[in-house]
């Protein structure tokens, strides 16, 4: 038996002083089960866009039409990417058999990135020792752009990889992460695009047997920016922890699409999302669909999702989904919360002299810490944290 | 010498129902060094005053004043009356993710002092702080109250008390939920506090436990929003005998 589910779930959390979900009327609605999705990599495939398919309906997909289905620059970019030991990275051909293996886009714009690229960024990750491999691309310019990148951790490797995305963007790209049996990759993708960036990811997992792997996605800067993390844990013992980390400010559209699919047994996936608004127009969409298939035995799965409103005029659609085909799990629960910022706290951290200003800054900041913390790497936790800073201080803060 | 003097405070709350008054004319003078307690059944308008002179904006002042040297308390904001020296020990306080109690405690202190403590001595303050009240050090780098314990919490707000160092502290049921040995703790850094800095107590409870271990000049005992009756300490052994029934079937008749 299929359960969808959006409403009913194992845990539902509710914070203190909550504003219900601006979209709240078409979260329980139920959806097309996720497996069902039509997938390919042409984007001829794909009808027109409407803006009324479940990939589409919270986007402004009329501003991302030259990314949807217009022409794409797929040639090779500039980026940079400092030597580290047990990583390479290279440009290779559309027939390279890694390409493809860890996923199908499921909308017309990432079938249009594949469509269009002319050579893959491979990111190949060997050795047991720890290590961090950064690679920065800034200014992609204003042409609308296709990409395509494979991370590769080979058997037992370990690594922390950081994409970092700064400058102008018109993007939209494939990410295929392929994570080998008991290796332990961490991949971080940044976005801190200029202020009219616009960009739509998709980043496709596979993860091997017991291995893990540990998917942050922070978003800070953009005018429209979407990544939606996909990860297949179809080898028994596979371990996804998706964590995500966004900021939207006045205008800025910020969406994200989690999607594990428990396809083994004894798969765990922990999905946690974080997100902060600020300013007229600001809008973040989270979607977490959680399949848990009939060959998923004894899984593990949590989600949650939670947006601390600043300000009045801000929007964030927060739409938790859970399938479960089996009857045997071991757990799955969900959370979803929209809450506007806690007085209580204001009061107590004012009552020990704290200024107003210092006291929503250290609330803010903590409410988003926690998933920065789980990253577990210092340097850019606290790289991060400074961007977070300067989010807040930019903003008007209401007094 | 300090002295925080409250005077004929009127105290209402907004709820569904519409305004509700709580407190109906508060008198109460609370010098340095002097400890009085706060005595009251349920519902009888002791945190709406504890939470009043902190400033929560929950509470609205209808009429009288409470003044602090001569200043005048109800014009400040709640961060003003901390810096001013007015410390609540809170009933329920409230969790905060994501900062540490070292960073909280650390920019509170900044603000109370208007500059940044000496880091040497201020890790050293901390630390001894911390041992007396027998907490241990990995407290510190945890979140504040996150999944503190009761008794956790009541010596994480008289960590607070010690090191911010107060003219005049509310303990708003600082005793409840506390074991034997935890109270002594708790109290035990109560006094301390008071040996050190002169600090004046308002100690709100409703058991009469906790005046074992910290001594009372003055006893007020609390009913439907005021003063129902006034004493020395020995007032407090009378109500551990009688309780507050006599009070409140004279609430009832009025
Ligand atoms: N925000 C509020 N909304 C409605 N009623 C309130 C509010 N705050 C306080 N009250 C009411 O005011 C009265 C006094 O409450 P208060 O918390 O001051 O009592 P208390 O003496 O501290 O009680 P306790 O011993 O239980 O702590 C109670 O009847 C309470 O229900
Ligand atoms: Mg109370």
């Amino acid at each position: 038996m299929t359960t969808t589910s959006p409403a009913t779930s194992s845990t539902e959390t509710e914070q203190h002083g909550f504003k219900a979900h601006s979209d709240g009327g078409d979260a329980f609605v139920p959806v097309q089960t996720r497996s069902e999705r039509f997938g390919s990599t042409n984007v001829a495939d794909f009808p027109a866009v409407t803006g009324r398919e479940p990939a589409w309906k919270y986007t402004p997909v009329a501003q991302l039409s030259d990314l949807i289905d217009g022409e794409l620059n797929g040639s090779e970019y500039p980026f940079e990417a400092p030597a580290v030991d047990g990583v390479t990275v290279a440009w290779v051909g559309r027939d390279d058999k890694r390409i493809g293996t860890a996923g199908t886009p499921e909308n017309k714009a990432a079938a249009n990135a594949w469509t269009a690229f002319e050579k893959a960024l491979v990111i190949s990750v060997t050795g047991e020792e720890e290590k961090t491999f950064r690679l920065h691309r800034t200014d992609l310019g204003d042409g609308a752009r296709a990409a395509h990148t494979v991370i590769e951790a080979a058997p037992h490797s370990r690594a922390l990889v950081i994409l970092e995305n700064a400058g102008q963007a018109a993007l939209t790209e494939n990410i295929e992460i392929i994570v080998g049996d008991g290796a332990q990759l961490t991949v971080v993708s940044v976005q801190e695009w200029a202020e009219d960036a616009r960009h739509l990811a998709e980043h496709f997992a596979e993860i091997g047997r017991d291995a893990k792997l540990k998917h942050v996605a922070v978003t800070l800067g953009g005018k429209i920016v979407r990544v939606n993390p996909s990860t297949h844990l179809g080898s028994q013992g596979a371990d996804i922890e998706a964590l995500g980390v966004y900021f939207a400010d006045a205008h800025q559209h910020l969406e994200q699409h989690v999607y594990v699919d428990h396809d083994a047994e004894n798969t765990r996936s922990r999905v946690s999302y974080k997100g902060a608004l600020q300013g007229e127009g600001a809008h973040t969409v989270w979607i977490g669909d959680v399949l848990i298939r009939q060959t998923g035995t004894a899984t593990d799965s949590y989600e949650e999702n939670r947006n601390l409103v600043l300000s009045e005029g801000t929007r964030a659609d927060s739409v938790p989904n859970l399938e479960i085909e089996t009857g045997d799990i071991a757990g799955a629960g969900h959370a979803s919360a929209t809450g506007r910022f806690d007085d209580e706290q204001l009061f107590y951290l004012m009552a020990r002299g704290i200024a107003e200003a210092d006291a929503r800054r250290l609330v803010v900041h903590g409410f988003l810490v926690e998933i920065i913390q789980r990253i577990g790497d210092a340097e850019l936790g606290e790289r991060i944290e400074a961007a977070i800073e300067r989010e807040l201080a930019a903003g008007d803060l209401p007094s | 010498m300090s002295v925080l003097e409250i005077r004929d405070l009127h105290v209402s709350v907004e709820t569904d129902q519409g305004t509700k008054p709580i407190l109906r004319g508060v008198d109460l003078t609370l010098n340095s060094n002097e400890t009085h307690a706060i005595m009251g059944p349920n519902g009888s308008g002791k945190s709406t005053l504890a939470y009043t002179i902190a400033g929560h904006p929950k509470y609205t002042v209808d009429s009288g004043s409470i003044t602090l040297d001569g200043e005048d308390v109800l014009e400040m904001s709640v961060d003003e009356r901390a810096r001013a020296g007015i410390f609540l020990a809170m009933q329920y306080p409230v969790e905060i993710p994501g900062v540490t109690v070292s960073n909280f405690l650390r920019t509170a202190k900044t603000a109370i002092d208007g500059e940044a403590p000496a880091i040497r001595t201020w890790i050293k303050d901390v630390r001894t702080a911390m041992d007396n009240l027998r907490m241990d050090k990995v407290f510190a780098e945890r979140n504040v109250n996150e999944g503190f314990s009761g008794g956790e919490k009541k010596r994480h707000e008289i960590l607070q008390l010690e090191l911010l160092k107060p003219k005049f502290a509310v303990l708003d049921e600082t005793d409840s939920g506390l074991d034997v040995d935890a109270l002594k703790i708790v109290s035990e850094g109560v006094n301390r506090a008071q040996e050190n800095t002169d600090l004046g107590v308002l100690l709100i409870t409703h058991y009469t436990r906790i005046l074992r271990y910290i001594k009372p000049d003055h006893v007020h005992v609390f009913v439907n929003g005021k003063v129902a009756e006034q004493g020395g300490p020995e007032l407090a052994d009378r109500l551990e005998n009688e309780g507050y029934d006599r009070y409140l079937q004279t609430a009832d008749q009025a």
